[in-house]
């Protein structure tokens, strides 16, 4: 196993994912500024993709460019976490798994920007900054639509119910990371989870949101076993390519 | 033979395709210009991962040598370190406020939630009185105000840190 590539490719398939997600609410955003955001946040998104996934290639050393990695793998081979390929649903569902995974991605940028490897510091600390942006638009939508009307309450509280369950695997880990951590090419994730949990705490309970109970999580995204969304997902991103391939503008 | 003085100069005539009265330089993309034997590299920075405007920067940069007689100019992208608001120039800060957009304001530390919003004068009449519209703008590195005096809607070009 190359853990260089693997791990450069978990990072930037979660970039990925996100940024397709976000960019499906382009044209159909609730209120102007908001689509405008979430089209801006979609463009970072994609662009950690394109620098990490070109990277991934480089390690990987056959020759694949970073546009083969994105439109020319099958589902099997993409792994992301199973959290950012989960459908839009409405905004405050959109909004709640942005803000999970914001407040995982900004400490993990913070640690990697540190790495002894020089090529994933510098894009850990490019996306390092536009992160703190984004957290910070999510978070204060979660409080917004948390601490809000009955109904977005209501509405809110179930995205969480229904996300939680994808968080655990936001922390995998196994001999790729391990395997790194070792020969110190990136620095260790301990306090990871945690400094997770203390953004996610603070932030839930100015908007009046209840974690859920249950411990019970899904994983899976980074063995490459995905839910039934990202075909649907594959199917549109990769259709011109696959239709048309080696297909340039 | 060309010097790195003269490309320089050369740079200050290509614009931020986006924010046209910035050039490149005024905007602090530009990172080094290494002459060397019969070669010319200038190195770049992106100011946004995602920042659609960056290939077309650098198709300007080679165009514009290429139309000052610099053969066959290459135009390296590099990441690190990443690109700040703290790099545009005071010309540039200048030029965008004459041009309509307030330039980027010491912000805090942004990881920080609920701090204490900071201030963007507005570039028309110089009113503190503003609000934020949204902190995504018509373009990555751009925010959106309003002035509550001369009620001007107006851009505000962010703190990236
Ligand atoms: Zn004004």
């Amino acid at each position: 196993m190359n853990s260089l590539f693997e791990y450069t490719l978990r990072l930037g398939d979660d970039s990925l994912m996100i940024g397709h997600r976000l960019s499906e609410w382009c044209g159909h955003g609730p209120i102007l500024e908001e689509d405008i955001a979430m089209t801006n946040i979609a463009l970072d998104f994609v662009g950690q993709a394109t620098s990490l996934l070109e990277l991934a290639g480089k390690f990987e050393g056959k020759g694949r460019s970073g546009d083969d990695l994105a439109f020319l793998r099958f589902d099997r081979d993409y792994k992301n976490v199973l959290l950012v390929e989960q459908p839009n649903v409405d905004f405050g569902v959109t909004m709640m798994r942005q803000f999970l995974f914001d407040a995982y991605r900004k400490p993990l940028f913070e640690r990697l920007q540190y790495a002894s490897n020089k090529e994933i510091a510098a894009i850990a600390e490019k996306s390092l900054k536009e992160t703190k942006y984004h957290l910070r638009h999510s978070s204060e939508w979660v409080i917004r639509l948390g601490d809000g009307t009955e109904e977005s309450h209501t509405r809110i509280q179930e995205a969480l119910d229904n996300l939680w369950r994808y968080t655990g695997e936001l922390f995998y880990s196994d001999d790729v990371d391990k395997e790194l951590i070792a020969a110190g090419e990136i620095p260790s994730m301990d306090g990871l989870e945690k400094e997770w949990r203390q953004t996610v705490n603070e932030v839930l309970a100015e908007a009046t949101l209840k974690i859920p109970e249950s411990d019970w999580q899904f994983d899976g995204g980074r063995k490459g076993m995905h839910s039934e969304h990202l075909g649907y997902i594959l199917t549109e991103l990769q259709y011109m390519q696959r239709a048309y391939p080696g297909l340039e503008w | 033979m060309v010097t790195e003085k003269e490309i320089w100069g050369y740079l200050e005539e290509v614009f931020d395709p986006e924010i046209p009265v910035l050039t490149v330089v005024d905007l602090g993309v530009v990172r080094e210009v290494i002459v060397k034997d019969d070669t010319c590299k200038v190195v770049i920075t992106p100011t946004y991962s995602g920042c659609p405007a960056m290939k077309r920067m650098e198709d300007d940069i080679k165009e514009k040598l290429e139309e000052k007689g610099v053969k066959g100019a290459e135009v390296e992208l590099v990441l690190s370190p990443a690109w700040t608001t703290d790099w545009l120039t005071e010309n540039g800060r200048e030029k965008l406020k004459e041009y309509g957009i307030a330039p980027p304001e010491d912000e805090g530390d942004k990881s920080v939630l609920f701090a204490k919003p900071f201030v963007v004068p507005c570039p028309q009449c110089n009113s503190k009185n503003t609000k934020l519209i949204s902190q995504f703008g018509s373009t990555s590195c751009k925010a959106h105000y309003q002035c509550q005096d001369c009620l001007e809607p107006f851009d505000y070009f962010k703190c990236l840190r």
